[in-house]
Protein backbone atom coordinates (compact mmCIF):
# COMPACT_ATOMS: atom_id res chain seq x y z
CA UNK A 1 0.00 0.00 0.00
CA UNK A 2 1.31 3.43 -0.60
CA UNK A 3 1.87 5.72 1.96
CA UNK A 4 -0.63 8.02 0.85
CA UNK A 5 -2.99 5.30 0.48
CA UNK A 6 -2.04 3.99 3.65
CA UNK A 7 -3.25 7.63 5.48
CA UNK A 8 -6.55 7.30 3.76
CA UNK A 9 -6.85 4.14 5.16
CA UNK A 10 -6.18 4.80 8.43
CA UNK A 11 -8.49 7.85 7.94
CA UNK A 12 -11.47 6.04 7.54
CA UNK A 13 -10.78 3.59 10.43
CA UNK A 14 -10.52 6.58 12.84
CA UNK A 15 -13.57 8.21 11.67
CA UNK A 16 -15.07 5.04 11.99
CA UNK A 17 -14.07 4.78 15.99
CA UNK A 18 -15.13 8.45 16.51
CA UNK A 19 -18.64 7.60 18.06
CA UNK A 20 -17.31 4.91 19.89
CA UNK A 21 -13.96 7.65 21.24
CA UNK A 22 -16.53 9.98 21.86
CA UNK A 23 -18.68 7.91 24.19
CA UNK A 24 -15.98 6.74 25.92
CA UNK A 25 -14.48 9.55 26.18
CA UNK A 26 -17.62 11.44 27.66
CA UNK A 27 -17.92 8.33 30.29
CA UNK A 28 -14.05 8.84 31.39
CA UNK A 29 -14.38 12.73 31.44
CA UNK A 30 -18.08 14.43 32.43
CA UNK A 31 -16.66 17.75 31.08
CA UNK A 32 -18.09 18.08 27.63
CA UNK A 33 -15.71 20.00 25.97
CA UNK A 34 -12.83 18.54 27.90
CA UNK A 35 -13.80 15.04 26.63
CA UNK A 36 -13.91 16.07 23.03
CA UNK A 37 -10.99 17.82 23.49
CA UNK A 38 -9.33 14.39 24.74
CA UNK A 39 -10.91 12.90 21.63
CA UNK A 40 -8.79 15.14 19.58
CA UNK A 41 -5.82 14.68 21.36
CA UNK A 42 -5.91 11.06 21.07
CA UNK A 43 -6.45 12.05 17.29
CA UNK A 44 -4.11 13.94 16.92
CA UNK A 45 -1.67 11.53 19.57
CA UNK A 46 -2.80 8.78 16.73
CA UNK A 47 -1.34 10.63 13.84
CA UNK A 48 1.91 10.94 15.43
CA UNK A 49 2.04 7.54 15.85
CA UNK A 50 0.65 5.74 12.74
CA UNK A 51 3.40 4.44 12.28
CA UNK A 52 3.03 1.82 14.87
CA UNK A 53 -0.81 0.94 13.29
CA UNK A 54 -0.88 -2.80 12.02
CA UNK A 55 -3.71 -1.80 9.28
CA UNK A 56 -4.47 -5.42 9.20
CA UNK A 57 -5.94 -5.19 12.75
CA UNK A 58 -8.76 -3.55 14.15
CA UNK A 59 -8.08 0.24 15.66
CA UNK A 60 -10.35 0.41 18.37
CA UNK A 61 -8.06 -1.12 20.65
CA UNK A 62 -5.04 0.96 19.60
CA UNK A 63 -7.11 4.30 19.72
CA UNK A 64 -8.27 3.63 23.07
CA UNK A 65 -5.29 2.83 24.31
CA UNK A 66 -4.22 6.22 23.18
CA UNK A 67 -7.00 7.66 24.64
CA UNK A 68 -6.01 5.82 28.10
CA UNK A 69 -2.61 7.00 28.49
CA UNK A 70 -3.75 10.54 27.59
CA UNK A 71 -6.65 10.26 30.28
CA UNK A 72 -4.01 8.84 32.83
CA UNK A 73 -1.39 11.27 32.15
CA UNK A 74 -4.18 14.35 32.79
CA UNK A 75 -5.45 12.36 36.22
CA UNK A 76 -2.10 12.62 37.32
CA UNK A 77 -1.53 16.14 36.04
CA UNK A 78 -4.34 17.79 37.64
CA UNK A 79 -5.54 15.76 40.13
CA UNK A 80 -8.09 18.33 41.39
CA UNK A 81 -10.47 18.48 38.68
CA UNK A 82 -12.41 15.43 39.15
CA UNK A 83 -15.66 16.67 37.94
CA UNK A 84 -14.86 19.31 35.26
CA UNK A 85 -18.05 20.64 33.65
CA UNK A 86 -18.69 22.85 31.30
CA UNK A 87 -21.36 25.37 29.58
CA UNK A 88 -22.95 22.30 27.62
CA UNK A 89 -22.78 19.74 29.98
CA UNK A 90 -26.24 20.13 31.55
CA UNK A 91 -27.75 17.35 29.20
CA UNK A 92 -26.74 15.10 32.19
CA UNK A 93 -28.79 16.90 34.93
CA UNK A 94 -31.35 17.65 32.53
CA UNK A 95 -31.93 14.08 31.54
CA UNK A 96 -31.76 13.82 35.66
CA UNK A 97 -34.71 15.92 36.07
CA UNK A 98 -36.94 13.52 34.84
CA UNK A 99 -38.42 11.15 37.46
CA UNK A 100 -37.90 7.83 35.62
CA UNK A 101 -34.00 9.31 34.73
CA UNK A 102 -33.94 9.11 38.42
CA UNK A 103 -31.89 5.97 38.99
CA UNK A 104 -29.57 6.69 35.42
CA UNK A 105 -28.58 10.04 37.57
CA UNK A 106 -28.15 7.73 40.55
CA UNK A 107 -25.94 5.21 38.62
CA UNK A 108 -23.97 8.29 37.20
CA UNK A 109 -22.62 9.33 40.45
CA UNK A 110 -21.69 6.24 41.67
CA UNK A 111 -19.90 5.28 38.49
CA UNK A 112 -17.78 8.84 39.97
CA UNK A 113 -16.70 6.91 43.00
CA UNK A 114 -15.31 4.42 41.27
CA UNK A 115 -11.29 4.54 41.52
CA UNK A 116 -10.50 5.21 37.87
CA UNK A 117 -8.97 2.01 37.30
CA UNK A 118 -12.34 -0.02 38.11
CA UNK A 119 -14.47 2.42 35.95
CA UNK A 120 -12.36 2.36 32.67
CA UNK A 121 -12.37 -1.31 32.88
CA UNK A 122 -15.74 -1.51 33.72
CA UNK A 123 -16.84 1.10 30.88
CA UNK A 124 -14.79 -0.97 28.80
CA UNK A 125 -16.46 -4.38 28.78
CA UNK A 126 -20.12 -2.94 29.58
CA UNK A 127 -19.90 0.09 27.22
CA UNK A 128 -17.81 -0.75 24.54
CA UNK A 129 -18.80 -4.54 24.97
CA UNK A 130 -14.53 -5.04 24.55
CA UNK A 131 -13.42 -8.91 25.15
CA UNK A 132 -11.62 -8.72 28.14
CA UNK A 133 -8.19 -9.40 26.16
CA UNK A 134 -8.88 -6.40 24.23
CA UNK A 135 -9.84 -4.06 27.20
CA UNK A 136 -6.53 -5.83 28.73
CA UNK A 137 -4.01 -4.40 25.20
CA UNK A 138 -5.88 -1.05 26.13
CA UNK A 139 -5.52 -0.92 29.59
CA UNK A 140 -2.00 -2.97 29.41
CA UNK A 141 -3.41 -5.37 31.77
CA UNK A 142 -3.46 -9.25 31.95
CA UNK A 143 -6.76 -10.20 30.70
CA UNK A 144 -7.03 -11.83 34.40
CA UNK A 145 -6.22 -8.28 36.11
CA UNK A 146 -9.06 -7.33 33.85
CA UNK A 147 -11.54 -9.58 35.08
CA UNK A 148 -10.70 -9.00 38.81
CA UNK A 149 -10.86 -5.49 38.33
CA UNK A 150 -14.06 -5.64 36.83
CA UNK A 151 -15.37 -7.90 39.52
CA UNK A 152 -14.35 -5.38 42.10
CA UNK A 153 -15.72 -2.26 40.09
CA UNK A 154 -19.17 -4.25 39.73
CA UNK A 155 -19.54 -5.15 43.20
CA UNK A 156 -18.36 -1.81 44.40
CA UNK A 157 -20.95 -0.19 42.50
CA UNK A 158 -23.67 -2.37 43.63
CA UNK A 159 -22.49 -1.01 47.19
CA UNK A 160 -22.20 2.56 46.31
CA UNK A 161 -26.27 2.29 44.73
CA UNK A 162 -27.06 0.62 47.71
CA UNK A 163 -25.76 2.96 49.88
CA UNK A 164 -26.86 6.20 47.89
CA UNK A 165 -30.57 4.85 48.15
CA UNK A 166 -30.31 4.39 51.94
CA UNK A 167 -28.89 7.86 51.81
CA UNK A 168 -31.50 9.96 49.65
CA UNK A 169 -34.45 7.40 52.16
CA UNK A 170 -32.38 10.05 55.30
CA UNK A 171 -32.36 12.99 53.04
CA UNK A 172 -36.01 12.90 52.15
CA UNK A 173 -37.60 12.01 56.16
CA UNK B 1 -19.61 -34.54 40.00
CA UNK B 2 -16.23 -33.48 38.68
CA UNK B 3 -17.19 -29.86 37.82
CA UNK B 4 -15.12 -27.56 38.90
CA UNK B 5 -17.33 -24.73 41.74
CA UNK B 6 -18.18 -21.40 39.83
CA UNK B 7 -16.46 -18.65 41.63
CA UNK B 8 -17.74 -15.10 41.47
CA UNK B 9 -15.16 -14.80 38.58
CA UNK B 10 -17.41 -17.30 36.48
CA UNK B 11 -20.50 -15.62 36.82
CA UNK B 12 -18.22 -12.23 36.14
CA UNK B 13 -17.09 -14.17 32.53
CA UNK B 14 -20.83 -15.45 32.02
CA UNK B 15 -22.77 -11.66 32.36
CA UNK B 16 -19.56 -11.05 29.45
CA UNK B 17 -19.58 -13.68 27.18
CA UNK B 18 -16.46 -14.94 27.76
CA UNK B 19 -16.78 -18.67 29.22
CA UNK B 20 -16.50 -21.07 26.80
CA UNK B 21 -19.78 -23.21 25.65
CA UNK B 22 -19.08 -25.82 27.95
CA UNK B 23 -18.09 -23.70 30.72
CA UNK B 24 -21.61 -21.91 30.12
CA UNK B 25 -23.94 -24.17 30.31
CA UNK B 26 -22.37 -25.56 33.74
CA UNK B 27 -22.92 -21.96 34.74
CA UNK B 28 -26.39 -21.92 34.12
CA UNK B 29 -26.85 -25.23 35.95
CA UNK B 30 -25.48 -23.19 38.84
CA UNK B 31 -27.90 -19.93 38.27
CA UNK B 32 -30.85 -22.25 38.13
CA UNK B 33 -30.27 -23.70 41.30
CA UNK B 34 -28.67 -20.72 43.14
CA UNK B 35 -31.02 -17.73 43.70
CA UNK B 36 -28.22 -15.76 45.41
CA UNK B 37 -25.85 -16.14 42.61
CA UNK B 38 -28.53 -15.71 39.97
CA UNK B 39 -29.42 -12.16 41.58
CA UNK B 40 -26.07 -11.15 41.36
CA UNK B 41 -25.84 -11.92 37.77
CA UNK B 42 -29.08 -9.79 37.20
CA UNK B 43 -27.72 -7.05 39.16
CA UNK B 44 -24.55 -6.97 36.90
CA UNK B 45 -26.82 -7.05 33.59
CA UNK B 46 -28.85 -4.41 34.66
CA UNK B 47 -25.40 -2.62 35.56
CA UNK B 48 -24.39 -3.27 31.93
CA UNK B 49 -27.73 -2.24 30.48
CA UNK B 50 -27.84 1.26 32.72
CA UNK B 51 -24.30 2.37 31.56
CA UNK B 52 -25.20 2.07 28.05
CA UNK B 53 -28.56 3.89 28.56
CA UNK B 54 -26.60 5.99 30.41
CA UNK B 55 -24.25 6.79 27.35
CA UNK B 56 -25.28 5.94 24.40
CA UNK B 57 -27.35 9.09 23.75
CA UNK B 58 -23.49 10.52 22.97
CA UNK B 59 -23.75 8.12 20.17
CA UNK B 60 -26.32 9.92 18.45
CA UNK B 61 -24.98 13.61 18.85
CA UNK B 62 -23.45 14.78 15.65
CA UNK B 63 -20.15 14.69 15.88
CA UNK B 64 -18.36 18.14 16.08
CA UNK B 65 -16.43 19.23 12.69
CA UNK B 66 -13.14 19.85 14.05
CA UNK B 67 -13.22 16.00 15.39
CA UNK B 68 -14.06 14.54 12.05
CA UNK B 69 -11.69 16.16 10.09
CA UNK B 70 -9.23 15.12 12.58
CA UNK B 71 -10.11 11.34 12.06
CA UNK B 72 -10.18 11.64 8.60
CA UNK B 73 -7.03 13.16 7.48
CA UNK B 74 -3.43 13.20 9.15
CA UNK B 75 -3.07 17.36 10.31
CA UNK B 76 -0.59 19.51 8.89
CA UNK B 77 3.44 17.91 9.93
CA UNK B 78 3.75 21.74 12.17
CA UNK B 79 0.72 21.15 13.97
CA UNK B 80 2.38 17.87 15.11
CA UNK B 81 4.44 19.62 17.57
CA UNK B 82 4.68 17.67 21.10
CA UNK B 83 3.50 20.92 22.65
CA UNK B 84 -0.07 20.53 20.77
CA UNK B 85 -0.24 17.31 22.51
CA UNK B 86 -0.32 18.80 26.04
CA UNK B 87 -2.44 21.48 26.96
CA UNK B 88 -2.41 22.07 30.39
CA UNK B 89 -5.20 22.58 32.20
CA UNK B 90 -5.58 25.97 34.13
CA UNK B 91 -6.36 25.61 37.77
CA UNK B 92 -9.16 28.66 37.63
CA UNK B 93 -8.08 30.53 34.96
CA UNK B 94 -4.93 30.66 32.70
CA UNK B 95 -3.61 34.19 32.11
CA UNK B 96 -4.16 34.13 28.65
CA UNK B 97 -7.41 33.29 28.77
CA UNK B 98 -7.65 36.43 31.21
CA UNK B 99 -6.35 38.21 29.15
CA UNK B 100 -8.34 37.38 26.50
CA UNK B 101 -11.42 38.22 28.61
CA UNK B 102 -10.18 41.00 29.89
CA UNK B 103 -11.02 43.43 27.07
CA UNK B 104 -14.55 42.19 27.02
CA UNK B 105 -15.20 43.47 31.07
CA UNK B 106 -13.49 47.14 30.18
CA UNK B 107 -16.35 47.83 27.84
CA UNK B 108 -18.58 46.61 31.08
CA UNK B 109 -16.93 48.71 33.01
CA UNK B 110 -17.14 51.88 31.14
CA UNK B 111 -21.16 50.88 30.84
CA UNK B 112 -21.29 49.96 34.37
CA UNK B 113 -18.87 51.48 36.73
CA UNK B 114 -20.18 54.76 38.34
CA UNK B 115 -23.66 53.18 39.01
CA UNK B 116 -25.91 53.97 35.90
CA UNK B 117 -28.54 52.15 37.55
CA UNK B 118 -28.99 55.44 39.99
CA UNK B 119 -28.79 57.98 36.60
CA UNK B 120 -31.26 56.94 34.16
CA UNK B 121 -30.14 54.75 31.07
CA UNK B 122 -28.28 57.57 29.43
CA UNK B 123 -25.53 54.54 28.37
CA UNK B 124 -26.77 51.35 28.15
CA UNK B 125 -23.54 49.05 29.14
CA UNK B 126 -22.27 46.99 26.33
CA UNK B 127 -21.68 43.68 27.26
CA UNK B 128 -19.14 41.71 25.13
CA UNK B 129 -18.86 38.11 25.65
CA UNK B 130 -15.38 36.55 25.42
CA UNK B 131 -15.45 34.47 22.22
CA UNK B 132 -15.65 30.41 23.24
CA UNK B 133 -12.73 29.51 20.97
CA UNK B 134 -12.54 26.39 22.94
CA UNK B 135 -14.60 25.87 26.19
CA UNK B 136 -11.86 23.71 28.50
CA UNK B 137 -9.79 26.63 28.04
CA UNK B 138 -11.39 27.49 31.44
CA UNK B 139 -12.68 24.71 32.85
CA UNK B 140 -12.97 25.47 36.46
CA UNK B 141 -14.50 28.82 35.34
CA UNK B 142 -16.97 26.94 32.95
CA UNK B 143 -17.63 24.23 35.58
CA UNK B 144 -18.63 27.74 38.12
CA UNK B 145 -21.15 28.63 35.97
CA UNK B 146 -22.42 24.89 35.68
CA UNK B 147 -22.68 24.38 39.16
CA UNK B 148 -24.45 27.55 39.09
CA UNK B 149 -26.93 26.64 36.63
CA UNK B 150 -27.45 23.13 38.29
CA UNK B 151 -28.25 25.38 42.04
CA UNK B 152 -30.71 27.37 39.71
CA UNK B 153 -32.44 24.54 38.25
CA UNK B 154 -33.02 22.75 41.70
CA UNK B 155 -34.06 25.44 43.90
CA UNK B 156 -35.47 27.99 41.95
CA UNK B 157 -38.39 25.81 41.14
CA UNK B 158 -39.00 24.87 44.70
CA UNK B 159 -42.66 26.34 46.05
CA UNK B 160 -42.06 25.92 49.18
CA UNK B 161 -38.90 26.57 50.60
CA UNK B 162 -36.74 27.80 47.54
CA UNK B 163 -34.28 29.34 50.26
CA UNK B 164 -32.74 28.55 53.53
CA UNK B 165 -33.33 31.69 55.04
CA UNK B 166 -35.89 34.34 53.81
CA UNK B 167 -35.53 38.21 52.84
CA UNK B 168 -37.68 39.04 56.12
CA UNK B 169 -34.59 38.08 57.92
CA UNK B 170 -32.42 39.64 55.93
CA UNK B 171 -29.35 40.33 57.99
CA UNK B 172 -29.71 37.25 59.97
CA UNK B 173 -28.43 36.15 56.16
CA UNK B 174 -25.96 38.65 55.67
CA UNK B 175 -23.98 37.75 59.15
CA UNK B 176 -24.60 33.58 58.43
CA UNK B 177 -23.11 33.61 54.85
CA UNK B 178 -20.89 36.43 55.58
CA UNK B 179 -19.52 34.24 58.59
CA UNK B 180 -19.63 31.06 56.63
CA UNK B 181 -18.03 32.00 53.47
CA UNK B 182 -15.60 34.13 55.20
CA UNK B 183 -16.29 37.56 53.53
CA UNK B 184 -18.69 40.65 53.52
CA UNK B 185 -21.51 38.66 51.10
CA UNK B 186 -24.44 40.63 50.61
CA UNK B 187 -27.32 40.10 48.40
CA UNK B 188 -27.27 43.36 45.66
CA UNK B 189 -30.32 45.26 45.60
CA UNK B 190 -32.53 44.63 42.21
CA UNK B 191 -36.11 46.42 42.91
CA UNK B 192 -34.82 48.70 40.33
CA UNK B 193 -34.93 46.27 38.27
CA UNK B 194 -38.15 44.93 39.33
CA UNK B 195 -36.63 41.68 40.87
CA UNK B 196 -37.20 41.39 45.32
CA UNK B 197 -35.15 39.34 47.06
CA UNK B 198 -36.52 36.04 48.33
CA UNK B 199 -33.94 35.02 50.56
CA UNK B 200 -30.58 32.74 50.26
CA UNK B 201 -28.80 29.60 51.14
CA UNK B 202 -25.69 27.96 51.45
CA UNK B 203 -24.85 25.35 49.19
CA UNK B 204 -21.19 23.02 48.91
CA UNK B 205 -19.46 24.56 45.92
CA UNK B 206 -16.03 22.66 43.84
CA UNK B 207 -14.06 23.33 47.61
CA UNK B 208 -15.82 25.08 49.78
CA UNK B 209 -19.03 27.05 51.05
CA UNK B 210 -21.05 29.35 48.55
CA UNK B 211 -23.99 31.49 48.57
CA UNK B 212 -27.07 31.69 46.81
CA UNK B 213 -29.49 34.65 46.50
CA UNK B 214 -32.57 34.05 45.08
CA UNK B 215 -35.06 36.69 43.56
CA UNK B 216 -38.44 37.11 41.56
CA UNK B 217 -40.04 39.59 39.34
CA UNK B 218 -43.96 40.04 40.08
CA UNK B 219 -44.40 37.54 37.40
CA UNK B 220 -42.60 34.58 39.73
CA UNK B 221 -39.75 34.69 37.07
CA UNK B 222 -37.38 33.77 39.77
CA UNK B 223 -33.10 34.20 39.01
CA UNK B 224 -30.67 32.92 41.15
CA UNK B 225 -26.81 34.60 42.18
CA UNK B 226 -24.33 32.23 42.77
CA UNK B 227 -21.70 33.85 44.87
CA UNK B 228 -18.18 31.61 45.45
CA UNK B 229 -15.26 32.76 47.44
CA UNK B 230 -12.70 30.26 46.13
CA UNK B 231 -11.27 32.10 43.66
CA UNK B 232 -7.72 32.67 45.61
CA UNK B 233 -5.31 33.03 42.99
CA UNK B 234 -6.66 35.13 40.44
CA UNK B 235 -7.21 38.99 41.68
CA UNK B 236 -8.51 39.52 37.33
CA UNK B 237 -12.12 40.21 36.76
CA UNK B 238 -14.26 38.54 33.34
CA UNK B 239 -17.71 38.49 32.33
CA UNK B 240 -18.60 35.50 30.25
CA UNK B 241 -21.86 34.07 29.10
CA UNK B 242 -23.00 30.29 29.31
CA UNK B 243 -26.26 28.80 28.45
CA UNK B 244 -27.29 25.92 30.08
CA UNK B 245 -30.24 24.44 28.56
CA UNK B 246 -32.83 26.70 29.52
CA UNK B 247 -31.10 28.54 32.14
CA UNK B 248 -28.73 31.81 30.75
CA UNK B 249 -25.89 32.55 32.94
CA UNK B 250 -23.61 35.73 33.34
CA UNK B 251 -20.77 34.89 35.41
CA UNK B 252 -17.52 36.54 36.64
CA UNK B 253 -14.57 36.68 38.73
CA UNK B 254 -14.10 39.51 40.67
CA UNK B 255 -10.89 38.62 43.20
CA UNK B 256 -11.48 35.91 45.17
CA UNK B 257 -15.24 36.21 44.30
CA UNK B 258 -17.32 34.53 41.67
CA UNK B 259 -20.51 35.59 40.28
CA UNK B 260 -22.98 34.23 38.25
CA UNK B 261 -25.97 34.83 37.46
CA UNK B 262 -28.73 32.72 36.36
CA UNK B 263 -32.00 33.14 35.22
CA UNK B 264 -34.62 31.27 32.30
CA UNK B 265 -34.89 34.70 30.89
CA UNK B 266 -33.95 36.51 27.96
CA UNK B 267 -29.69 36.83 27.47
CA UNK B 268 -30.14 40.90 27.09
CA UNK B 269 -32.53 41.19 29.70
CA UNK B 270 -30.36 39.02 32.16
CA UNK B 271 -26.88 40.97 31.08
CA UNK B 272 -29.14 44.00 31.93
CA UNK B 273 -29.55 43.04 35.78
CA UNK B 274 -25.66 41.03 35.54
CA UNK B 275 -24.62 44.58 34.91
CA UNK B 276 -26.17 46.04 37.30
CA UNK B 277 -25.19 43.59 39.97
CA UNK B 278 -21.67 43.84 38.74
CA UNK B 279 -21.90 48.02 39.60
CA UNK B 280 -23.47 47.42 42.38
CA UNK B 281 -20.50 45.01 43.67
CA UNK B 282 -17.87 46.75 42.76
CA UNK B 283 -19.46 50.09 43.97
CA UNK B 284 -18.75 48.49 47.82
CA UNK B 285 -15.12 47.81 47.37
Amino acid sequence: MSSEARLNEAGRHMTACLSSLRRYAHALVRDRAAADDLVQDTLDRAWTRIASWHESGDMRPWLFSIMHNLHVDQIRRNRLATVPIDDEALTISVRGRHQDHLELRDLDAALLRLPDEQREVLLLVALEEMPYAEAAKVLGISPANVASRLFRAREKLRTVLAEQSTQSLKVVK
Amino acid sequence: MSKSPISEQDLNAYVDGELSAERRIEVEAHLASNPEAAAQVEAWLAQNQAIKTLFNPVLNEAIPTHLLQAAAQAPDADSLSPASLHKNKPEWLSPWSLQRVAASILLVVTGAGSGWIAHEQLHPPVITVAANTRVSDTPNVAAFAHQAAIAHVVYSPDVKRPVEVGADQEEQLVKWLSKRLNADIRPPKLGELGYELIGGRLLPGASGPVAQFMYHDVTGQRLTLYVSTENKDNKDTAFRFAQEGPVNVFYWIDGKFGYALSAGIDKGELARIATAVYAQLDEKR
